[in-house]
């Protein structure tokens, strides 16, 4: 106890009163202040501590009943009283408590107090005290008390069961846990697939501190896309060992897909969907197939996933550069170059925006493409932007490797940036926040398989590693260099992600009834990437030898500690798959506004009845009449109501014949509230009525309801 | 002093003619000089210029002697639904010459499917027989083939036409594909001709105009409704993305909007060799009177790209144009008339589309760019008539006041007042949309070929005194740094030994790969032109041919071979 308080002192540089939340006003490291912000204590319930008024006053952490209120009516056990006998095993940094570095150590109840019978050891509660909880708004020191997967309490002092298995996370940070928003677990490729499976993966991602993936369900182009959902959801179930979701890749635009999307999206809890823009000889749809996508999955509250790469102009790139005889990995990058995938972006979002949808594009590999994600949110589009791993942690120079296997490890699409300062702009983007997310996209592959492509660069399977790096090598490229700071680290890595896919607060957050997912962290943790010690089945590592700082010490998942002392105690099937809803708040709050504001407007006019030029009785290029559409998409624009305003609008303009001021005649209709369009109406009015043939006989000025039209003067 | 020359200028034209007492400006410099002018030539420039007597004399003193202005951009013969625009060769090169532009580059349209050389000649003989100033034409390539290669050679070998452009717009019309304008686009880089490209997504647009009109919106507001600016800036990024691919250089017609002409700015920042042309009723207009609720006004504006709704657009377009990250100016003149436009009463997407501009564009850059200060009258000759000429090749025999070039000159007086209208204009229409818009700076006198045709407010034009100017290929304006670019641009692979590990067996593969282009060819309706797929012929050769058969015996020897170039490895990768 006190030399936990020992080590706050030395951190922090505070008097042990001063040092914790709940027993003075002072609040160490809370990141957000100021009466806009959260408040603290919003979802963590805190107990009040008098005993530590007392500095250094022994046993003030010890519980006491007098000193605090019953929480959540968990029924607890006076008799837990002292359970500051070490009794567990030192987990890591043996030594001197008093060392700068302390370990996080795990204590096991002794067996003595047991009064409510739970399991010895291994049960379902777990006390985490001491640590620095980081959240993406605040970090904040308090104990988090974990019971059934959940976390149950969070504060000082907690009341706990007694013989709660305890973890001393001795001032270090306690984050949520990672969510990794893109793997490929289950990839098939000409009939095989990935060599990391559910469990291989799972466990390497639990491994690198990330307790939840969502995974890319590839049906095949043309086949059902809810087989192969159950597919995945069966194979998953019965290996994960962490908690995972799934994206559904739309492989092929029909109209029988809408139906199984809608089902995916109502019943089976997937609400995120990948489109190509890539890959002629499959996947690829054309902007106007996007654009009946984007708006049927806008209607169901999904959110819309792109991988975005010009595939028309890939196809001609690789036919030139075969030709040229070009055919190791390197011809992979010169016939994907960084152009083709910002184009593939800009197209993306500005169909996204002239849908009014949210359009999320997945591995962002190049700076350009990056740099169009944050111009198109700067103007207002609701775009996100996922880089990953890979892009994160190296380049696209390794392509030009004269090893093959190494050249060839390094194959995904969009492909890694042959600019060696890509991964620092990216890095940077991710800390000031517009990119939001990471992902992994993992899709490992042995050498042996993607030796497939060996005399062909266009056959080698595509896919790296970066699940079990993901976290680690954010922390040693953004925060360890000082571009970001531990909460955004917590945004990129875990919140922003649970926000996006409505996960949240469930994932993505350390509060009171948040899942038990949560990553004990240590930045100072030296990690060299490796193959040799990495838990990808992979025989290689498109990072290997590279120094991380930052590692995850304990992770635990669903409550259960998974990884410890670098060991894994996992078992497949472990992981639950979490269903989600639609219409994340955090993606469509914007985008139900818009909807609203953006009904588009007619001009009521009166029947143009000047002359019309007499057509041909046959023309040979009408423009297609929508009936004749090739694509009956039902869309879903609201009805217009603004005809019945302007309208009204109308008739309230008192339309004078008697002056004009050429030009002077417009003005803004009241209730044209479209702010983004500034909508001039001109009234002409005047000499131009004359004009009108069929009224010159009679010289009668007439107000044709809803307007006048002329045909003559423009005045 | 601006109007006492008028009365020394003879009737009576004559080839010989000498212009005195003006400054000459060019888009390098500007100097005072005589000009002496003889057969349809620029004789001689100086001061106190030998010249035989009983030469007619044009006094301009107090004005500016500028080269003739180029209209990059008309379409006076670009039928739709049967309809040909009300001004035709002949109204339209008239009111060019009124308004100080002394040569166009029309665009021929041919039909979807069509020759382009029918086309060709079809243009040629109307224009040559109504033309009244020199001519050149672009072609429109309205639907892609291979066979087309043939044609283009010819035009370009033989019919000395150098530009061309595609549509990434109206789909299942003119549309091209990202592949086939990859195609083109190097067949054009190779032939040393400019690619032109009309950008807007076509495809977003249909699916657009068909939810307006399923909203019940069917009048011209629909037209810039379905055609938002971001439809337009993301068509001129992907095409200068395409260009780039393809090394070839970009001319981006009809500029409207602020989002294109900043795309196209930041990629000349990044090298790309792009051209933007805004055009009169951009920078002299903008896209709100498309809500007007006259309908033959509104109507009049439709043109694609539409006119921006934002107001500060053509402001900041002839700022672009002013700093050079714009560089020339065309009308895009296509005029229908009223009644032609009517033809899409009920429905906006069948209003004829094209603005006029012909007559005024001189006069509007003049008043918005020069007269604001923004540019100084070398840019303005520039931007009007050098830049076109250099781009298009026509260069210096257009496009400059110097010895050896065409007499294609005006006199501009930068101090004359000029207000628009359809009752003054020299077309056949009988609108305008720049009606009402007070313009300082006006053609005094323009002569072209030599020969006065305007002067005193008069015109003296001849119904097929223009002559075709034919174009050659490679202007080195364009074509300099695309060659340098060419020999850079060499690709080398990385030479590596064999790859010698195992590799995956895919025999079952064969089925899924085969599977895959036959379910394609069902599947996908709107797009009929796909490109063929020849990755999947090779993949065949390389899962049939060699994997398979080469690392099974090799694995079974275990032999350890390091290969010329270096040696692979399977299992590590450092």
């Amino acid at each position: 106890m006190n030399d936990r308080r020992g080590n706050w002192d030395k951190e922090d540089d505070l008097p042990v009163y001063l040092a914790r939340p709940g027993t003075t006003a002072q609040t160490p490291r809370q990141k957000s202040w100021g009466m806009f912000a959260s408040v603290e204590g919003a979802y963590e319930n805190k107990t009040i501590d008098f005993d530590a008024y007392s500095v250094g006053k022994k046993g003030s952490r010890t519980p006491r009943s007098d000193s605090r209120e019953v929480l959540d009516g968990d029924s607890f056990s006076e008799t837990a009283s002292d359970v500051s006998e070490v009794s567990g095993s030192v987990i890591s940094s043996p030594g001197d408590r008093e060392d700068k570095t302390p370990g996080v150590e795990i204590r096991y109840p002794t067996g003595k107090e047991f009064l409510q019978g739970q399991e010895n050891g291994k049960s379902d509660r777990l006390l985490i005290k001491g640590g620095r909880i980081i959240n993406d708004d605040q970090s904040f020191y308090a104990d988090i008390y974990l019971e059934d997967g959940l976390i149950k309490q969070i504060g000082e002092n907690l009341i706990v069961p007694g013989g709660v298995k305890t973890i001393e996370a001795n001032g270090r940070m306690v984050l949520p846990g990672g969510i990794d928003v893109n793997t490929y677990l289950q990839k098939p490729y000409h009939g095989t697939t990935t060599v990391d499976d559910f469990y291989q993966g799972t466990m390497a991602a639990l491994a690198g501190g990330t307790t939840m993936i969502i995974d890319h369900v590839v049906p095949e182009p043309g086949g059902s896309l809810l087989a192969a959902f159950e597919k995945w959801h069966e194979a998953a179930d019965k290996k994960s060992c962490c908690d995972y979701s799934l994206h559904v890749d739309i492989t092929q635009w029909h109209e029988g897909v809408k139906e199984e999307l809608e089902i995916l999206v109502q019943d089976k809890g997937i609400t995120s969907f990948q489109v190509y823009m890539a890959y002629t000889e499959g996947f690829q749809m054309t902007d106007s197939q996007l654009y009946e996508a984007f708006t049927f999955l806008k209607g169901l509250g999904a959110v819309v996933q792109v991988h975005a790469e010009n595939g028309d102009l890939i196809a001609q790139e690789q036919h030139k550069i075969l030709s040229m005889g070009i055919t190791g990995p390197e011809g992979h990058v010169l016939s994907r170059p960084e152009e083709l995938e910002s184009e593939a972006v800009f197209r993306a979002i500005t169909i996204g925006n002239r849908i009014n949808c949210p359009v999320y594009i997945t591995k962002v590999m190049s700076k350009s493409a990056a740099d169009i994600i944050a111009q198109a949110r700067k103007k207002g589009a609701v775009a996100f932007g996922e880089p990953v791993t890979a892009s994160l942690g190296t380049d696209g120079t390794h392509y030009w490797s004269k090893n093959w296997s190494k050249a060839a490890a390094f194959v995904t699409s969009p492909p890694l940036s042959p600019d060696p300062t890509t991964p620092d702009h990216l890095n940077s983007l991710l800390a000031c926040g517009d990119l939001q997310v990471t992902g992994s996209a993992h899709c490992a592959y042995s050498t042996a398989q993607k030796a497939i492509g060996k005399d062909n660069f266009t056959l080698i399977p595509e896919g790296t590693n970066g699940i079990e790096e993901r976290m680690s090598i954010v922390w040693d490229k953004a925060v360890a260099v000082g571009k970001m700071d531990e909460n955004q680290f917590v945004a990129v890595t875990s919140t922003n992600a649970a926000k996006i896919f409505n996960l949240y607060p469930r994932k993505g957050r350390i509060a009171v009834g948040s899942d038990a997912d949560i990553v004990i962290w240590d930045p100072d943790r030296i990690k060299t990437i490796s193959a040799k010690t990495q838990n990808s089945a992979l025989e290689y590592n498109i990072f290997e030898g590279m120094e991380c700082r930052g590692a995850p010490l304990v992770v635990i998942s669903q409550g259960k500690i998974v990884f410890e002392d670098g060991k894994l105690h996992v078992h497949q099937g472990m992981g639950r798959f979490i269903p989600r809803k639609p219409f994340p708040e955090y993606v469509y709050q914007r985008i139900k506004t818009r909807n609203k504001r953006m009904e588009m407007l007619g001009v009521s006019r009166g029947m143009y009845d000047g002359p019309v030029y007499d057509v041909p009785a046959t023309p040979k290029y009408v423009t297609p009449s929508p009936s004749a559409k090739s694509s009956p998409t039902k869309n879903q624009s609201p009805p217009i109501r603004n005809l019945h305003q302007s309208n009204f609008s109308l008739s309230a303009l008192s339309y004078s014949t008697s002056y004009i001021f050429p030009g002077e005649a417009s003005r803004q209709l009241e209730g044209y509230n479209n702010t983004s369009k500034h909508y001039k109406h001109t009234a002409i009015i005047g000499a131009q009525i004359d004009d009108n043939i069929p009224r010159r006989s009679g010289h009668r000025i007439v107000n044709p309801p809803g307007g006048r039209s002329n045909i003559t003067s423009l005045g | 002093m601006s109007y006492q020359g008028k009365k020394n200028i003879p009737r009576i034209t004559s080839d010989r003619l000498i212009i005195k007492g003006g400054k000459i400006v060019n888009d390098d410099q500007s100097f005072y000089a005589d000009i002496y002018i003889e057969d349809g030539i620029i004789k001689q420039i100086g001061e106190n210029l030998i010249v035989p007597g009983g030469v007619k004399t044009i006094d301009a003193y107090g004005h500016l002697v500028i080269p003739g202005g180029i209209d990059v951009n008309t379409c006076l013969h670009m039928s739709y639904l049967g309809m040909t625009p009300a001004d035709g060769f002949y109204h339209g090169t008239k009111a060019a010459l009124a308004g100080g532009t002394t040569m166009i580059i029309d665009h021929v349209l041919p039909e979807p499917g069509t020759s382009l050389l029918v086309a060709y000649d079809q243009w040629r003989e109307l224009a040559d027989s109504k033309s009244c100033c020199d001519y050149s034409l672009h072609v429109d390539i309205t639907r892609w083939h291979e066979s087309l290669t043939e044609e283009l050679e010819a035009l370009i070998k033989d019919k000395g036409v150098n530009s061309f452009l595609v549509f990434m717009a109206y789909k299942d019309k003119y549309q091209c594909t990202d592949s086939q304008m990859y195609e083109i686009f190097g067949i054009i880089r190779d032939l040393g001709a400019i690619a032109q490209v009309h950008a807007e997504n076509g495809d977003i647009i249909e699916e657009e105009q068909k939810r307006l009109l399923e909203s019940g919106i069917t009048g011209p507001e629909g037209h810039v409704l379905s055609r938002p600016e971001e439809v337009e800036t993301e068509a001129v990024y992907r095409a200068i993305t395409i260009a780039k691919q393809a090394n070839c250089p970009l001319y981006v017609t009809k500029v409207m909007s602020k989002g294109a002409a900043d795309i196209i700015a930041q990629a000349k920042r990044k090298g790309m060799v792009v051209y933007g042309e805004p055009i009169s009723a951009s920078l002299g207009t903008d896209g709100s009177h498309y809500w007007s609720k006259n309908w033959a006004k509104a109507a009049a504006f439709v043109t694609s790209p539409p006119l921006s709704q934002d107001t500060t657009t053509p402001d900041y377009l002839n700022s672009l144009l002013s700093c050079g990250d714009l560089q020339v100016t065309g009308s895009a003149h296509c005029t229908f008339s009223t009644a032609q436009k009517a033809v899409g009463k009920d429905n906006f997407t069948l209003i004829p589309e094209g603005t006029n501009g012909i007559e005024e564009r001189m006069s509007i850059i003049w008043d918005r760019s020069v007269t604001t200060g923004k540019m100084d009258e070398n840019e303005f000759v520039a931007v009007t008539s050098t830049n076109a000429a250099k781009i298009f090749n026509l260069y210096p025999r257009k496009g400059r006041i110097a010895v050896g070039s065409d007499a294609d000159l005006v006199i501009w007086n930068p101090k004359e007042t000029k207000i628009i209208s359809a009752k003054t204009h020299n077309l056949a229409i009988e609108y305008n949309i720049f009606e009402g818009m007070e313009c300082l700076g006006a053609p005094v006198v323009v002569m072209s070929q030599g020969k006065i045709i305007l002067e005193d407010g008069k015109l003296h034009v001849t119904e097929g005194s223009g002559r075709f100017i034919p174009r050659k290929t490679f202007p080195d304006f364009v074509y300099k740094r695309i060659k340098a670019r060419n020999r850079m641009a060499d690709i080398r692979g990385v030479p590596r030994g064999l790859y010698d590990g195992p590799v995956h067996d895919v025999t079952t593969a064969t089925k899924a790969v085969a599977s895959t282009p036959s379910c394609r060819g069902s599947s996908c309706p709107g797009k009929a032109q796909m490109a063929p797929l020849r990755n999947l012929h090779q993949s065949g050769f390389t899962l049939s041919g060699n994997q398979m058969d080469d690392h099974i015996p090799r694995r079974t020897t275990q032999r350890i071979v390091a290969p010329p170039g270096g040696r692979s490895n399977i299992t590590s990768l450092s």
